[in-house]
């Protein structure tokens, strides 16, 4: 596949690029977080954002989507990155229209494919239960009630989980704690009796919540997929979040690295502009070179989501695990090479270093994908 | 489209038919592969059987001209060419720094009559060609370099000493910098020459490396003399020519990264053991991991600036981020070769003679233009740093 955009592909990252900067750039950020917004994300921008068609990114047609594959949806992702934009996208746009468009029942896509393409159903993602993301171990049990069953358990680290309408949480109708068969995925209602919502304070300022639920009762058509059998499609509804969080942390580490060139460009010590020195530039320089071989892989494991799949956990750990480090050496390196500046909260930097942190933490951290990119190479 | 499946369809049985048996795997050194030349012994029937029906079919260089030695194919055939080699598991017929380097130079720059002359010969595997570029005062710097060139009316006469000349003592010609202006700024009294070594000025000695091998040399002119019309380029401004050959060299060691061979993780599984499925040195592990995480994102990089390329877009001054990753990443991986390969890779001459390659790999991140030399690369052309 080629490894440059195709003409479609530039004009959506243009058009992208172009609303973002206008309409929801970090001030947009800063806003909210400076106002105490409860929802943390613009209801405004991301109406927007559905009318253009961004939410229904990977909804098929027939469900009012725009069906333009992995590679259209983390070019967004990528620009959301650049700007930090927040927003339900990732949640909604790629994991939860991954989860229903792939493994829903007629009835699931029918009522909330529509809803998810224009942007006015969020869901979340319920998976983690401790401080690491470890998809397995899923205490959270849904137990036979009736026709229906009875969900128990606590959900950590949902992020979007304090706005979604709909919450897709893994919960055990077999086997023990850790194992793979006998996880099972459930949509449910985020009113539904029984759920009780914590919300956090998180350092991105971006809305992410403890999901608690004490019998909650969903009906049997509410599984997703099949009974016991969630792990296969767990794996990839995360794999969609893992390769978008991969774009944004590309789009991130770029932000980064241009703001700083721009600074080492002004900056004036000593007399000189500081980019005028080698020891500066030579850490610029080999920051370029890691987030360029990043974009790289990251485009690879969007391109293997779209081809093939039940292939691409590999490319994906692989993009995760190099994007949540290279992003982070953005993040360092430009506070360093700003200087004091880039440790004050007026400064944009800041922000940047604190949504890379989390989003390298989300679905699993760099170590987590390392560890799977080695067990599927076999050691 | 049809043309180009005939065509893959006749490569197809044209290299299974004449592709002898022995040269169906990969070359296991510099010294299984075939390099050509004056004095070039074949190691058996079958290379030299290889390099001759090649050779007939102007397939060494495939999209030369055919009036040189070439076969006129176009990108879209030579690319069929090389995945129907690959496909056979076929090797190079002939490895040769006149075809990567000094050929596309020529190509460029030469005149009718030098392309005439030296092309052919290039493309036969005929002469072999070395590099005299970096002088015991000029690496990093190369620009200063002092090797002497006189204009003595009806020929050129040049005195000087290069260094870390590639293979000098085993090549037949040397494309060589010298200084034919003393007065002009320094880099711009720098010609381009070519030199025949066969004669009693022009004179070598092996440098012996850690890795006890000595792919290098050191070149002596003493009063050498070259024809007036081996000047490639303009007089003056053979610069320009280098810089133009140092970025195929770039993108020649920068191939290097390509995990060549076994992947590391399999290596490391093979020589260590696994315990329930993960190798047993955790630590080297999650190194090994991480190594053949960056190998694929360098692969994709590549990927992805050689497409940009072709597409017209992207920097040219991106091939310094392959030279610069590409090599960082080649030393790393044989550090964890030599990690994993334990008290069996401190052996000289053990199996695949790790420790020679490990050492060897030290210079990759140096010549071509150190590591350091690419980063200010990248600070002027890319990022475009004040000063750099």
């Amino acid at each position: 596949m080629a490894m440059v955009l195709d003409e479609e592909q530039s004009m959506l990252r243009d058009a992208a690029r172009g609303f973002l900067t206008d309409h929801a750039p970090v001030s947009q950020l800063r806003k909210l977080r400076d106002s105490g917004n409860e929802d943390k994300f613009d209801r405004a921008t991301w109406a927007a954002m559905g009318e253009m068609g961004w939410a229904g990114v990977l909804v098929d047609e027939d469900h009012g989507g725009v069906d333009m594959g992995f590679q259209a949806a983390g070019l967004i992702a990528e620009e959301m990155g650049r700007t930090l934009t927040a927003s339900p996208y990732l949640s909604t746009a790629m994991m939860g229209a991954t989860a229903l468009g792939a493994y829903g029942t007629t009835s699931q896509k029918e009522t909330w494919l529509p809803k998810i393409a224009t942007g006015e159903a969020i869901m979340a993602i319920a998976v983690d239960e401790g401080r690491k993301h470890r998809p397995q171990q899923v205490a959270t049990t849904a137990s036979k009630s009736g026709n229906g069953f009875k969900i128990s358990g606590t959900k950590t680290f949902v992020a979007d989980g304090g706005v979604a309408e709909q919450i897709i949480v893994t919960a055990r109708t077999a086997g023990g704690e850790g194992e793979k068969e006998g996880i099972s995925l459930f949509l449910v209602s985020a009113d539904a009796a029984g759920i009780t919502k914590t919300h956090h304070d998180m350092i991105d300022s971006r809305n992410s919540v403890t999901l608690s639920f004490d019998d909650v009762e969903v009906d049997g058509d509410a599984i997703i997929g099949e009974i016991d059998g969630g792990a296969s499609p767990l794996n990839h509804i995360l794999n969609a979040g893992r390769a978008g969080l991969a774009a944004e942390m590309s789009g991130s580490a770029q932000a980064c690295l241009s703001m700083t060139v721009d600074y080492l460009k002004e900056r004036k010590q000593f007399g000189k502009t500081i980019g005028e020195f080698q020891a500066l530039q030579h850490r610029a320089s080999h920051l370029y070179s890691e987030i360029e071989l990043a974009k790289a892989v990251v485009m690879k494991a969007l391109q293997g989501l779209d081809s093939a799949p039940e292939h691409a956990s590999l490319m994906v750990a692989a993009a995760k695990a190099k994007l949540g480090q290279v992003a982070q050496l953005a993040a360092q390196e430009s506070i360093q090479m700003h200087g004091g500046i880039g440790m004050t909260d007026e400064y944009d930097i800041g922000f940047y270093m604190k949504r890379i942190r989390v989003a390298e933490a989300l679905y699993g951290d760099s170590h987590y994908q390392a560890d799977i990119y080695a067990k599927l190479r076999g050691f | 489209m049809a043309d180009l499946d005939t065509f893959r369809m006749e490569t197809r049985k044209w290299l299974e038919e004449n592709c002898p048996e022995e040269m169906r795997h990969g070359v296991t050194g510099d010294e299984d592969a075939c390099w050509g030349g004056r004095h070039w012994t074949f190691k058996n029937d079958a290379q030299r059987l290889w390099l001759e029906r090649m050779v007939a079919k102007g397939w060494t260089v495939p999209e030369w001209p055919v009036e040189y030695g070439g076969a006129g194919l176009s990108k879209a055939e030579a690319k069929v060419l090389r995945s129907e080699m690959k496909r056979l598991n076929a090797r190079s017929p002939l490895d040769s720094f006149g075809i990567w380097m000094l050929g596309p130079a020529l190509l460029k720059y030469g005149t009718p009559e030098q392309k005439k002359e030296h092309l052919i010969p290039i493309a036969r595997g005929e002469i072999r060609w070395c590099q005299g570029y970096s002088e015991p005062n000029a690496g990093s710097d190369l620009a200063s370099l002092m090797t002497k060139c006189e204009d003595k009316g009806d020929h050129y006469e040049i005195t000087g000493q290069k260094v870390w000349t590639s293979y000098a003592d085993k090549a037949d010609w040397i494309f060589v910098l010298v200084r034919t202006d003393f007065e002009a700024t320094k880099h711009t009294g720098i010609s381009f020459i070519l030199v025949d070594m066969d004669q009693p000025g022009v004179t070598t000695k092996p440098i012996r490396l850690i890795s006890g091998k000595s792919p290098f040399c050191e070149t002596f002119f003493d009063n050498a003399v070259a024809g007036k019309d081996q000047i490639v380029g303009e007089i003056n401004k053979g610069w320009t020519v280098a810089k133009y050959l140092l970025t195929h060299e770039r993108e020649m060691i920068s191939g290097m990264g390509d995990a060549m061979g076994r992947p590391i993780g399999d290596l490391a599984a093979m020589q260590i053991g696994l315990e329930d499925g993960k190798l047993e040195d955790s630590m080297l592990r999650t190194d090994i991991a991480r190594l053949e995480i960056d190998g694929l994102a360098f692969m994709a990089g590549m990927e992805k600036i050689i497409s940009e390329a072709k597409a017209g877009q992207g920097t040219g001054a991106n091939a310094s981020v392959l030279k610069y990753y590409g090599t960082e990443l080649n030393k790393r991986r044989h550090e964890l070769m030599m990690d994993s390969g334990g008290s069996e890779a401190l052996t000289w001459g053990a199996e695949e003679d790790i420790a020679a390659h490990w050492l060897r790999t030290k210079a990759n991140s140096i010549e071509g233009g150190t590591s350091e030399v690419q980063l200010n690369i990248i600070s002027k052309h890319i990022l475009d740093l004040p000063g750099a």
